[in-house]
């Protein structure tokens, strides 16, 4: 008899078998509730696969839900601070969302695959608060994150890459499009999205053909020099491209348990996913109020002058600490030592001489290093391939 | 006869406390107990050869992580051990198994709820939220809001700023919170019976209140308000049973200089002048103090052991009006083996964790209203343990030691006296419970101490053997416990105090109310403060 | 354009009174009632021929006074009876008689009426703190501007004025229950058990529940500031709806009745007016909710149409109601064993002790019928001969504790539970059944579907204290003005809660003339 204990053991993905032939670090964490690999063979090896040739992360963890009926698009409508009904068929957008007091619960993107069919993936999970603004729309919420498995496929060669596998013209696929294909008799979905800020594209397929997929990607794939990638690399590209992830960078509003924790879209850099034009979404009032009044933090990315990444960091004006930092990387591609930071306002202006405060240590020595910064408007790497269409050639 | 700077009446876990901060602030003190042996309902008692019994206070976690460090008391040899986790068994053969790594713990609330498993998120958060409001009152003396002395308007100006930086919204949760019904509470974030009922435990476990009385959510934030090893909210065992928290108690009050007199039953407070002067004994002894704090509970204090013409009209009657309701019984067997449970491997961790039968709230109401009708619950709720999975010198290797605490009992049957007949029917009722869900557990039983209130009130001198020593309703929490005007743990008699759980912050193994009454007696003896305050939360 | 520059939704008092003190300021004003009379749960149905019920409330002590004046409500029809006297129905005969603050009884002791006459003066001196609070819009705490801040001032000094023991008394036990409270006051049984009844009237609460001393204020707040005590309509409650209705009109105020309401209608992201079941839309700068708060967001607004939390909030606001109305008529007076006839008209309860009060409850929490029930009884046409036939008689009953949704369905037992009723009646009025001509239950569940209260519940949701004051009906929505701009709430939903007492509809107009919604 297996013991009850047992059978609440982490989960292994659609694609474990394969990812477990080919992790030669066999070193794991946990995402979600599933064994994930956080390196394969050599971080930043994995990281230059991304930015080099492909590189293969297995994304099958992440909450996807399934919202279909005639009020499908005015439930997200009202949920997201975007409006979703600027989001076409086979189209995908990002999109963040909040409670009433406007602060933030999580990011993620809406797939529309039809009039009255979306799929909501999001990095929390979602079950309770999908069930919450239900009320009083006819849509049918439906957790398929056990059925539907998922890979990110990113980097310059992973359009021929993909191509060669049977995704027929799918350079012609333009940024956040959805592509449909089958693959093994089964449906294979396959969208121009991701978390690398690259060219790349994240496929959508049923677990039982999961393994297949994988050995088939990775035999065409060869030549074109693909490789897996494990949440480490994930990180440090993610960073790079300046993408925000919960309970990182900010707390979901509903786990905030200390005053003055949470931030909204508008604290959070934002404002450009807050569509006031519309008449009615989760947080309006509120974040009406805040652009009135004005907000209590801003969120800059921050060029941190040397290459110490300054991971956990205060950052300081005239010596005064006015704000921390939440995701820190040294970016190997757009060679930059780069920082999320969240800052008290009116602070963090372009123009302001910050500096953070960085400990590290070598040989048990540790070093306080107070590095100048300067504030950025927008990621230091994004390549003209992550918007071309048709997708350039490697 | 002696005479000492300071007397202490009972030598349960307060008034320990309360003695070792006395003596360590260099005062004599000596600490007057009734039974032959000392910690009150604290206690580890080798009932039945081999086995030890927590026969009363039976978890630990309230217990003030400062006093147990100031006092050394580890040193002094305790050590508390989590035991993490624990079940409630369902009518229908399956449980509920609430585990203590998050992961898995959503992963089996998934099982039987995926919504569920994800408001509990929501349900940690805005719970903790309350926990933190709590904590940093508990080593502290509640200000007396008619007061017009600077130190209480400040306090109260602590209070008010701590619940101001909530916000509006947040604000008014609180106050609904603190006013709700664990079971309206626990409605907002959960819709599985079995969920429900597991969380609901907590809101009714020593108080004379059901699952759907408001003021239940405030005794579930009682019980998740303490730690083990700063995880807020988590239980653990003491090694040695809980006789391990007075024993060490008692060596660093010995450590210090003081005395622990046993076999001494007080008779009366000594007042002269309407100062304490002593206490004298049913034995005729007399012992002389200046200090004499009492740790039994505010009715045993002021109705038995003090003369009423010593008293103010009002005491008494607050007194006599002061809620003690006993609403729990316990039963502790000697098990020859471990019992195995309907649908449970009998090697799952859950089994070393708290275990119960009730998988809804509405068994759990209609436990209460039992107790309401005035008798014992016919389908009680049960707070279950096998502390000898956890802890090794509870038992003979291979045997168990099983705590089981029962909700409700009432004070009296009926409105006469518990009589033999209805202890063996509550023993029955209790039994048959656990045996519904385990089919080896009557064969096990090797001995099984029953304990009604009446048992609890006539060895450990707790009224209606209410855990508590006093309803935690807010008529008796803060400034209001134990009463209005007097709950700054001075007696109306000069030179007399009161320690025991019927203060602020009231019941549980928690020693704060021995340590700030400790701290105003040193306050007006003008000697320097001995007690620490509250570790600053995170 | 508009049509109007406020929409009251319903014609219940509440409406009634914010649609009269708005027009009463200049504002034109709409009100929309979905039944053919005003009055909402202060009206007249017309029982057997001849024989007028009021057909949901039945007493009438709480109405603010000033409401009275400042509407001429006198001038417009409105006629009271005499304050009543409670008797409280004993199974021995020796009853017990209520009398302002004095109570008398053949077996109570001299310290029981002592006791009382303690009671009441302490309860009095709360409930006048009470009152102070609720005449006017309830304080935010934190969010809080001037005049909440006054508000909380004057309700501190207002607690020291109270002197120091009474404040800590008051401190003690508002948040606690009536059972605890008097068994520190009193020793008899049924004296404990007639003040307790009017601590749980309207709720699912026993007298052990903790909240019912707040319940209990609450009505005694309502007393002061109201009636001094129960009181009939003469002709019926539905006078009053009728006088309202005349005021408002005199006020200029437009009454459609027959017009139910079907939706709240927004324009991008506010309130722009409402949309009646015909279909027809009419337009206007503010609406008022007279409904109550789960009927108002829930149905007519929709959760669509407001913010998830919001929704989630509505979901979770309590409304059950374990309360009943109990209609017979009469051939001929009944008897009652040791009550005088010319008693007869006054209040008469039944409820035997608290302990019984709280077994009666217990089975309601699980949807089912106990065997014994509380009555609150008034037989109207003693002191109004208009209300029946010359020597017929309209007798009521309020009925605590019958469940809104029995596990059999009210269908299947309802004739049994009517019989069970009459059965506990007849044991206090022998022959009472024989003189019955016609009976009628209003189960909570019925009351819901004639008066559209959710749950049945008259206070439009628990008047517990997480539902009250500051908190009422939910955060995000107090003060009157719900979180969807241009959406106010003045039924008994919002602060200070129902029973017949007009200060919701009157704090509800005053706040909006004061925010400025309509200048």
């Amino acid at each position: 008899m297996t013991s009850p204990d047992r059978n609440l053991m982490l989960l292994t993905t659609p694609f474990h078998r394969c990812i477990a032939d080919v992790c030669e670090l066999n070193d794991w964490g946990v995402w979600m509730g599933y064994t994930t690999p956080n390196a394969y063979f050599d971080v930043e090896l994995e990281y230059f696969a991304i930015r080099s040739t492909t590189g293969v992360f297995d994304l099958s963890p992440i909450n996807k839900y399934r919202i279909t009926g005639p009020d499908a698009e005015a439930f997200l409508n009202r949920m997201v601070t975007r409006d979703v009904s600027k989001i076409g068929v086979n189209r995908v957008g990002y999109a963040v969302w909040c409670n009433d007091a406007g602060e933030m619960l999580d990011d993620g993107t809406i797939f529309r695959f039809g009039q009255n069919e979306f799929r909501l993936c999001s990095y929390q999970r979602a079950d309770e608060w999908l069930a919450w603004c239900a009320l009083g729309f006819d849509v049918v919420i439906e957790n398929e994150s056990d059925d539907v498995a998922a890979l990110a496929v990113q980097g310059p060669t992973s359009c021929t890459v993909l191509t060669l596998l049977g995704c027929t013209d799918l350079n012609q696929l333009k940024p956040f499009g959805i592509a449909h294909y089958e693959f093994d008799g089964v449906p294979l979905a396959v969208s121009r999205t991701g978390f690398t800020g690259d060219l790349g594209y994240e496929i959508w397929i049923a677990p039982e053909k999961a393994e297949v997929f994988w050995d088939r990607l990775f035999e065409v794939g060869k030549d074109y020099l693909i490789k897996p990638i494990g949440s480490y690399a994930l990180n440090i590209a993610r960073i790079e491209a300046g993408f925000l992830q919960a309970r990182v960078d900010f707390v979901p509003a509903e786990e905030a348990v200390r005053p003055g924790r949470t931030r909204t879209p508008l604290e959070l850099g934002l404002a450009w996913q807050v569509d006031f034009a519309k008449p009615l979404f989760n947080g309006r009032e509120a974040l009406l109020r805040q652009k009135e009044t004005g907000c209590t933090y801003r969120f800059v990315l921050l060029d941190v002058e040397g290459n110490k990444p300054a991971h956990h960091s205060f950052i300081l004006k005239n010596g005064k600490t006015i704000g921390t930092v939440t995701s820190a990387a040294w970016c190997p591609t757009a060679k930059t030592n780069l920082a999320f930071a969240q800052i008290q306002m009116p602070h963090g202006e372009s123009t302001d001489a910050l500096v953070a405060e960085i400990y590290y240590q070598r040989e048990l020595h540790w070093t306080k290093v107070l590095a100048p910064c300067k504030v950025i408007d927008a990621p230091l790497f994004n390549p003209a391939r992550r918007r071309q269409t048709p997708a350039p050639p490697h | 006869m002696s005479r000492y700077d300071a007397i202490v009446i009972g030598a349960g876990h307060n008034g320990l406390t309360n003695a070792a901060y006395l003596a360590k602030a260099g005062l004599s003190v000596a600490v007057m107990e009734r039974n032959p042996y000392i910690g009150g309902a604290t206690v580890s008692r080798e009932l039945y050869e081999g086995w030890y019994y927590s026969n009363c206070s039976y978890v630990s976690s309230l217990l003030r992580p400062e006093i147990a460090r100031d006092l050394e008391l580890p040193r002094h040899g305790l050590q508390v051990v989590p035991f993490g986790g624990g079940c409630t068994f369902m009518r229908n053969g399956d449980y509920f198994g609430n585990y203590s790594d998050p992961g898995r713990h959503y992963r089996e609330m998934a099982r039987h709820s995926r919504r569920d498993a994800t408001a509990y998120d929501r349900y940690k958060a805005d719970t903790s939220l309350q926990t933190r409001l709590i904590r940093p009152f508990l080593l502290k003396t509640p200000p007396d809001p008619t007061s017009l002395k600077p130190r209480d308007l400040q306090d109260l100006l602590e209070f008010a700023r701590s619940f101001m930086a909530l916000g509006e919204d947040k604000l008014l949760d609180t106050i609904k919170f603190w006013t709700g019904s664990v079971g309206d509470y626990l409605n907002e974030y959960f819709e599985t019976d079995v969920i429900k009922a597991q969380h609901a435990g907590s809101g009714i476990i020593g108080t004379a209140l059901g699952v759907y009385s408001p003021g239940t959510a405030y005794v579930l934030l009682h019980h998740y308000m303490g730690d083990v090893d700063g995880n807020v909210g988590s239980w653990g065992f003491a090694r040695g049973g809980m006789g391990a928290i007075a024993n060490s108690l008692s060596k660093s009050l010995q450590s210090f200089g003081g005395e622990i007199i046993c076999d001494a039953d007080v008779d009366e407070i000594i007042v002269k002048g309407g100062q304490a002067k002593g206490v004298a004994l049913k034995d005729g002894r007399e012992f002389y103090a200046d200090i004499v704090v009492s740790n039994l509970d505010p009715k045993r204090t002021f109705l038995d052991i003090t003369n009423p013409k010593d008293l103010p009209a009002d005491v008494v009657t607050k007194a006599k009006n002061f809620k003690i309701r006993g609403s729990s019984g316990k039963l502790n067997i000697a098990l020859d083996g471990l019992p195995v449970f309907n649908g449970l491997d009998p090697n799952s961790r859950l089994m070393a964790g708290d275990l119960h039968f009730s998988d809804s709230l509405e068994r759990m109401e209609r436990a209460y209203d039992d107790w309401k009708a005035g008798t014992w619950s016919k389908d009680p709720y049960l707070d279950m343990m096998i502390p000898s999975l956890t802890d090794p010198t509870m038992a003979p290797p291979g045997k168990h030691m099983m705590s089981v605490f029962v909700q409700y009992a009432p004070p009296k049957i009926d409105g006469r006296e518990w009589t033999d007949e209805d202890k063996a029917g509550f023993e029955k009722s209790v039994i048959d419970q656990i045996a519904n869900y385990s089919p080896n557990f009557r064969d096990l039983i090797l001995h099984c101490e029953t304990r009604t209130p009446r048992e609890i009130e006539a060895e450990v001198g707790l009224t209606e053997g209410n855990i508590f020593q006093g309803e935690l309703t807010f008529d008796q929490l803060l400034f209001n416990r134990p009463f209005p005007g007097y709950a700054q743990y001075r007696a109306p008699i000069k030179g007399m105090y009161l320690c025991s759980s019927g203060t602020h912050p009231g019941g549980g193994v928690m020693a704060a109310p021995g340590a700030n009454a400790a701290r105003e007696i040193l306050s007006d003896l003008r000697r320097p403060n001995t007690v620490p305050g509250g570790y600053a939360d995170d | 354009m508009t049509d109007y520059d406020a929409i009251v939704i319903g014609a219940g008092h509440n409406g009634l009174i914010a649609a009269c003190y708005l027009a009463k300021a200049g504002h034109k004003v709409l009100v929309l009632e979905g039944r053919e009379l005003p009055g909402g749960c202060a009206s007249n149905r017309e029982l057997a021929a001849g024989v007028t019920v009021s057909d949901c409330a039945q007493w009438l002590g709480q109405f603010d006074r000033d409401i009275i004046k400042d509407l001429k409500l006198v001038e417009h029809g409105l006629a009271l009876g005499e304050v009543k006297r409670t008797v409280a129905l004993q199974t021995d005969g020796k009853h017990l008689v209520f009398d302002g603050n004095s109570v008398s009884g053949a077996e109570l002791s001299g310290e029981d009426r002592d006791a009382y006459r303690r009671f009441t003066r302490q309860m009095n001196a709360f409930a006048g703190l009470v009152q102070k609070l609720y005449r006017q819009r309830p304080p935010k705490l934190v969010d809080s501007n001037w005049r909440d801040r006054w508000t909380l001032i004057r309700l501190g000094l207002g607690l020291k004025l109270l002197g120091r023991e009474n404040m800590r008394d008051l401190m003690r036990v508002a948040l606690i229950n009536i059972y605890d409270v008097l068994n520190e006051h009193f020793n008899h049984a049924g004296l404990k058990a007639a003040v307790a009844l009017d601590a749980v009237t309207g709720s699912t609460m026993g007298p052990r529940s903790p909240n019912t001393v707040f319940h209990y204020l609450h009505r005694k707040a309502g007393d002061r500031q109201g009636q001094e005590g129960p009181r009939q309509v003469l002709g019926g409650l539905g006078a009053l709806g009728e006088s309202l209705a005349r005021a408002a009109r005199s006020q200029g105020v437009t009454i459609r009745l027959g017009s139910p309401v079907a939706a709240i209608v927004k324009d991008h992201d506010r309130v722009a007016g409402v949309a009646l079941a015909t279909g027809e839309q009419i337009a206007s700068r503010i609406v008022l909710s007279s409904a109550d708060p789960t009927t108002t967001f829930k149905k007519l607004l929709g959760y669509r149409h407001m913010e998830a939390g919001m929704a989630r909030r509505v979901e979770h606001y309590r409304t059950r109601s374990g309360t009943a109305k109990l209609h017979l008529v009469l051939s001929e007076l009944p008897a009652f064993s040791g009550v005088a006839t010319a008693e007869l008209s006054q209040r008469l309860i039944i409820a035997p002790s608290m302990d019984d009060m709280e077994a009666m409850l217990n089975p309601i929490k699980y949807g089912e019928v106990g065997d014994q029930q509380l009555f609150d009884i008034s037989i109207a046409s003693i002191e109004d001969p208009s209300l029946a036939p010359a020597g017929q008689h309209v007798m009521t009953a309020l009925v605590h504790y019958l469940p809104h949704s029995p596990k059999e369905g009210w269908e299947a037992i309802r004739s049994q539970v009517v019989a069970q009723l009459l059965n506990q009646l007849e044991a206090y009025a022998p022959g009472l059944k024989s003189l019955v001509t016609q009976v009628e239950l209003l189960t909570p569940a019925d009351i819901e579907a004639s008066y559209g209260i959710t749950g049945g519940n008259w206070h439009h949701g628990e008047l517990s204290i997480d539902q009250a004051l500051m908190m009422r009906p939910f955060p995000g929505s107090t003060q009157y003005q719900s979180a969807v701009p241009g959406l106010f709430l003045c039924g008994a939903g919002a602060h200070p809660g129902g029973g017949l007492m007009g200060l919701a509809g009157r704090n509800a107009a005053q706040e909006i003339l004061r925010q400025g919604a309509l200048s």
